[in-house]
């Protein structure tokens, strides 16, 4: 609690005290006292500030207001509601106050992810400076249980690192030697070496806080609404508060203008829109904070409110679906048999560093015998030949066949198909695919499940490996061959399928996916955050790369709608309900100080309770 | 021209909602949005910052005296 809050939190118990001394049957002239000493207590701050604002032509204001309603309510010989609604407006500010203030703390702790120093290796001593004051390439050392400063390449010892902050994945993730470590994170045991790869103003944790903290000025639509309803509402229930105690006496009402001045009263108190004016922008930042909780970024309210409004989900191939590295699926053999042809196709790739050769040393796994094979030899856009035992092996693509002249076998081309000529005769093939990820085809279903009307696949690959994938994942369309630039007019044809109100989700590794991401309605970028491009051109960004965190965000997005959503009807519901008892005379000035401070905690708290929401997938 | 400032003691939401207005009127303002959690205002313009800085400041102690932009 701040010193301002404790002092108005004293205010506010000598002032109930007082009030609640007011009760025991006392002399009138000491109940008088006790409630004129309890008003000034809690009341003058407001006065002043009323009398202050006046000066400065703002007359709506809720403590002019408040002024207003309690002057009327003494005029009215009503002492105790006069000092009870100055006393609960500032109970109610009070918690707002503290309220606002508690979830600003918990926003904060969520992004408290900037390391405030970082050991420096320089010339034989170890430093301790800022962050800033690290250059590309020196050498830092982290500690246990310190954050990562700067990202950048293990040279030295190995840890298992918390990466919670920055990926939401809550088990720690193990490096050693070599490996890039990314700023943000907490090492958890073991000392280790890094080399940076980056100054602090470009490391992962600077452009995450840059991120968070540039996400507060994109507002949502129900924001930009609430705003302009604030602008109306107090005007207008300020006038025809004015009305109802003038006119109704003045037509020749039997009530008199005492019972309409109180109506009027119960009117001015429940003036304020601030229920609103909190709860939903707090709805919002709560929102982003849990997706930033669970590894997914999100660039500002709009784009929490447009996921929930999301109806065709479009999706990269490579990288973003499947894992983009290659594996054999499959090894046919008309020669010989399949291990064989397996071993010496490793064997010919064996000086190889193609991607396709890595994963056929990987399928084969074993230490190749380096010594009986001789001339190697590349065959440009083919593929490679070399000797073993001398036997003449080539491996390659069907242009190797044609080379050759053999004719092509009728198989199913949906992979990357590697032909094996043993002496230049056909010998077999081996089938590589790229993987799909594990919870690829889940995501695709629990999409489906959340009501999104399609989901849609774009890829440069050919068409019988996009069309296979497609199925498998259970995707409505795959549109294959496609160029970068054709993405952009299919995004283009999709849009136009989509309603009024519906978004367009596109979801890619940021990998040329730049143009499209920028021309959806909402671009997320997968593991992005090492790539400046992606991060650039994204509205959401994926921290790591498991497709099914865009269910996290979704169900995040949904629920912070639906939760602003809950408070705009609770608050404006419950504020004309009161209004309207109040103008018949059914709603005391009890009921209207509820309607306007009790309903502010309750709508603020509501919007609180997305902090700790982290939806489960499964 | 982008830039953010912070500001101190800004403790009623609808306040930062008439400030955000009346900012957003001032010439030579592209956009303005401010902050009542991250205590933030944020602006885009195309004139002296000094000058601009200045009217912003008067629009703020008119509308909420307590608040004071760093």
């Amino acid at each position: 609690m701040t010193k301002s809050l404790k002092k108005q939190l004293i205010k506010i118990i000598i002032a109930t005290l007082l009030f609640a001394g007011a009760f025991f049957h006392l002399p009138q002239i000491i109940e008088l006292a006790l409630l004129v000493a309890a008003y000034l207590i809690v009341g003058t701050p407001i006065l002043l500030k009323a009398a202050r604002n006046i000066r400065n032509g703002q007359v709506f204001d809720e403590n002019f207001l408040m002024t207003i309603a309690t002057f009327g309510a003494f005029a009215l010989q009503e002492y105790t509601e006069a000092v009870a609604v100055m006393l609960f407006f500032q109970i109610g500010e009070f918690f707002q106050s503290y309220a606002v203030n508690k979830s600003r703390k918990s926003i904060a702790a969520l992004m408290n992810i900037r390391p405030d120093y970082a050991h420096v290796k320089r010339g034989k001593e170890l430093i301790t400076v800022s962050p800033e004051e690290v250059k590309l390439g020196e050498i830092i050392i982290v500690q246990p249980g310190e954050r990562v400063p700067l990202d950048g390449t293990i040279i030295k010892g190995n840890a298992s690192l918390n990466t919670s902050a920055l990926t939401g994945e809550s088990l720690p993730r193990d490096v050693s030697k070599g490996e890039n470590v990314l700023s943000g994170s907490v090492n958890l045991n073991g000392v280790i070496e890094i080399k940076t790869t980056s100054v602090f103003s470009d490391s992962t944790v600077s452009r995450i806080l840059d991120l968070v903290e540039n996400a507060g000025s994109k507002k949502a639509q129900i924001e930009a609404f609430i705003t302009r309803y604030a602008r109306y509402y107090t005007p207008t229930v300020v006038i025809i508060a004015l009305t109802l105690a003038f006119l109704p006496p003045l037509l020749g009402s039997t009530l008199g203008l005492k019972e309409w001045i109180y109506r009027a009263i119960t009117f001015l108190v429940i003036s304020c829109p601030c229920a609103l004016v909190i709860s939903i922008p707090l709805s919002f930042l709560a929102g982003m904070g849990a997706a930033s909780r669970c590894g997914v970024l999100v660039k500002g309210g709009n784009y929490l409110e447009a996921l929930s409004r999301a109806e065709i989900f479009v999706f990269d191939k490579t990288g973003t679906l499947t894992k983009g590295n290659f594996k054999v699926t499959n090894i046919t053999a008309f020669i010989g048999s399949k291990e064989t042809l397996l071993q010496n196709a490793a064997k010919v790739e064996a000086y190889s560093h193609h991607p396709i050769a890595a994963s056929i040393k990987q399928a084969y796994d074993r230490k190749i015998d380096l010594k009986d094979i001789s001339d190697v030899e590349e065959i440009a856009g083919c593929g490679i030949k070399a000797k073993i035992n001398n036997q003449d092996i080539s491996v390659g693509n069907k242009k190797i066949l044609d080379k050759f002249g053999i004719a092509e076998p009728k198989i199913e081309k949906d992979g990357t198909i590697l032909y094996v000529l043993y002496d230049n005769k056909l010998a077999g093939y081996i089938k590589i695919e790229d993987e799909i990820k594990t919870d690829s085809a889940q995501t695709i279903s629990l999409l489906k499940a959340h009501g999104i009307k399609e989901t849609v696949m774009l890829t440069g690959d050919r068409k019988e490996i996009g069309y296979k994938i497609g199925k498998k994942l259970g995707l409505d369309t795959v549109h294959a061959e496609l160029l970068p630039i054709d993405k952009v007019s299919k995004i283009e044809q999709l849009l136009g399928k989509k309603s009024a109100n519906g978004q367009l989700v596109f979801i890619g590794d940021g990998i040329n996916d730049a143009p499209v991401l920028a021309r959806s309605d909402i671009g997320i970028a997968m593991g992005g955050i090492g790539s400046d491009a992606a991060v650039e051109a994204a509205d959401i960004v994926i921290m790591t790369d498991e497709p099914s965190k865009i269910i996290s965000a979704l169900k995040i997005a949904k629920k912070t709608i639906f939760i602003a959503k809950e408070n705009i009807v609770f608050a404006i519901g419950v504020k004309l309900l009161v209004l309207a008892l109040g103008a018949l005379g059914y709603a005391s000035i009890w009921a209207a100080v509820f309607a306007d401070v009790g309903v502010s905690v309750i709508a603020i708290l509501n919007a609180v309770r997305l902090l700790p929401y982290r939806p489960k997938i499964l | 021209m982008k830039k953010s400032y912070k500001l101190e003691n800004l403790d009623c939401a609808n306040c930062a909602a008439k400030i955000e207005d009346a900012i957003k009127k001032i010439d030579g303002i592209k956009s303005a949005s401010v902050s009542f959690f991250a205590q933030k205002i944020e602006i885009e313009f195309d004139r002296d910052e000094t000058t601009l800085v200045a009217e912003i400041k008067k629009i703020i102690s008119k509308i909420e005296p307590d608040c004071e932009l760093l």
